[in-house]
């Protein structure tokens, strides 16, 4: 409640130094915060749910995605010497590389559409879900594995009554950290070759139709974008991880 | 709960005059361990023999590095011997078996469970229906002493509790023998003793066989039937010295001179 009070008061100030700051630019390429809310309103009716449902979804099917291939493979590096032996190496090398240089380059191979859009924000989600996930598994205390072990717990049953529970935070936590990158590569890669999405919204409005509470309407929108997925992340949290 | 009578102790011929000679739990033959580190590899334990039958209650006393928590591995079949063999009722261990409950001195809970779900964990693997693993581990909840506890998650618990729980856990699906790696070693010297206790009344309330690593003399004496004593590394058996006390014990005993003639005698062969 004491949180939520403080949001508020923090979204209140926000909001104050943005009118602030609209009168002392007094141009229209900075708006109020009025004119932009009432522009918010109009574009609801309008396209922009459509473009907001486009980017949304991209976000949800690499982060899924992600999740899908990165876990597992994290968890079977982190149980296994040999294996992470053999791919660390090429994880060193390519995890601090910026994936967002990638763009063209994924945009030249796949074209239009989804996919390219959809792999570029997997591959950075996915780098940092591996190596969370991978150091949390090969950071359990070995005993704790012998005493499940000595149970009579063979792989499968570590699996799922050890590594998979215990890797779960660092799964979420790794999404926590990457949604914010993942919603900044969202619009860079809907820069190109799309005509859906909210950084398409954004530019368009911006650079061809001069539309600057429309441009603004796009960037709040994708703003609220990346807030509600670190809720949900913070949400998915609290509810699957009560013990951390 | 009822006491019982105070009863004279499986010295094996009184034993053996009542039932026939107690079954042999647990026989190692001629065990060795040598880990690979390099230079020749370390020696961890070098030709043990010993039995345990079944009930007794042995502690493995040792300095620090005498390889008593890899011989507990090995016996829990975790660790596979270099050398020699080592039986459980007859059969050759090869690989941990649900007859064989395992207590390190760390509890090793499981931190997203809770009391309850770490201690109903083992009939888990074992696919026992939830009703009845539930009412189980509200037993062992029970005779560990935990009751009121038993949604409460590990971080929560203090670490005496946190080891009942790992007790309780290693009793739920009633295994024949009981392996404790220095069970009680993290705790204050209070609460361990109170945890001796416990543990005797567990011991005699299940009908158990324990092996127990202890650092503790005066612990080994208390709870033993038999005392183990390793040499520095490699870890060989010094001593196999049966404990005459009177069962069941109680505080009195540890100030008995017998006591302390068994607890000079221990101390003078650990050196």
């Amino acid at each position: 409640m004491k949180r939520r009070l403080d949001l508020l008061i923090t979204l209140f100030i926000l909001l104050l130094l943005w009118q602030l700051a609209a009168w002392w630019v007094n141009r229209p390429i900075l708006p109020e915060p009025r004119t932009v809310f009432l522009a918010f309103l109009r574009e609801t009716r309008d396209d922009l749910p459509f473009h907001f449902a486009a980017s949304l979804w991209r976000v949800l099917a690499s982060t899924a995605l992600a999740i899908a291939t990165a876990a597992p493979a994290g968890l079977l590096l982190g149980q296994s010497q040999r294996l992470n032996r053999l791919f660390s190496p090429l994880i060193y090398l390519l995890y601090p590389i910026p994936k967002v240089v990638f763009v063209p380059l994924v945009l030249l191979f796949l074209g239009l559409g989804d996919a390219p859009k959809i792999l570029i924000i997997y591959l950075i989600l996915f780098f940092q879900v591996l190596v969370l996930v991978r150091d949390q598994a090969a950071a359990l205390r070995p005993e704790l594995l012998l005493s499940v072990r000595s149970l009579g717990a063979g792989r499968r049953a570590l699996f799922r009554f050890v590594y998979l529970p215990a890797s779960l935070p660092a799964i979420l936590t790794a999404l926590r950290q990457s949604v914010g990158t993942a919603v900044a590569v969202l619009y860079v890669a809907e820069l190109y070759a799309t005509q859906r999405g909210l950084g398409y919204y954004i530019y368009i409005n911006g650079s061809t139709f001069f539309d600057y509470p429309a441009m603004y309407v796009g960037i709040l929108a994708m703003g609220l974008l990346g807030v509600g997925l670190y809720t949900g992340v913070d949400y998915l949290e609290k509810r699957l991880c009560p013990w951390k | 709960m009822a006491k019982s009578p105070p009863e004279v102790i499986p010295t094996s011929k009184a034993k053996a005059t009542e039932t026939e000679e107690a079954r042999v739990a647990i026989e190692v033959r001629n065990l060795s361990v040598t880990f690979r580190n390099g230079n020749g590899g370390l020696r961890a334990i070098q030709g043990i023999s010993f039995c345990i039958r079944e009930r007794e209650f042995v502690c493995v006393l040792g300095p620090s590095g005498s390889g008593k928590s890899t011989l507990l591995r090995v016996l829990a079949g975790l660790l596979t011997p270099t050398q020699g063999e080592v039986y459980f009722y007859g059969e050759p261990l090869k690989e941990p078996r649900r007859e064989i409950g395992l207590v390190f001195q760390k509890a090793n809970l499981m931190p997203w469970r809770t009391a309850l779900q770490n201690i109903v964990l083992p009939l888990e693997l074992q696919n026992v229906p939830k009703a009845e693993a539930r009412r189980r581990a509200m037993e062992l909840i029970e005779l560990v002493g935990l009751h009121g506890f038993e949604d409460t998650l590990p971080r929560d618990l203090s670490g005496g509790m946190a080891q009942r729980v790992a007790i309780a856990r290693a009793l739920v699906h009633d295994p024949q023998v009981l392996l404790l790696d220095e069970p009680f070693g993290g705790l204050d010297a209070l609460t361990r003793e109170r945890m001796g206790d416990e543990l005797l009344r567990i011991w005699q309330a299940r009908r158990k066989t324990v092996v127990m690593v202890t650092h503790s003399i005066p612990e080994a004496i208390y709870l033993s039937d038999r005392v183990l004593v390793f040499t520095p590394r490699p870890g060989r058996l010094r001593l196999d010295l049966p404990i005459y006390l009177p069962r069941p014990r109680t505080e009195e005993i540890r100030y008995s001179p017998a006591f302390g003639e068994l607890a000079r005698r221990l101390r003078a062969e650990i050196g």
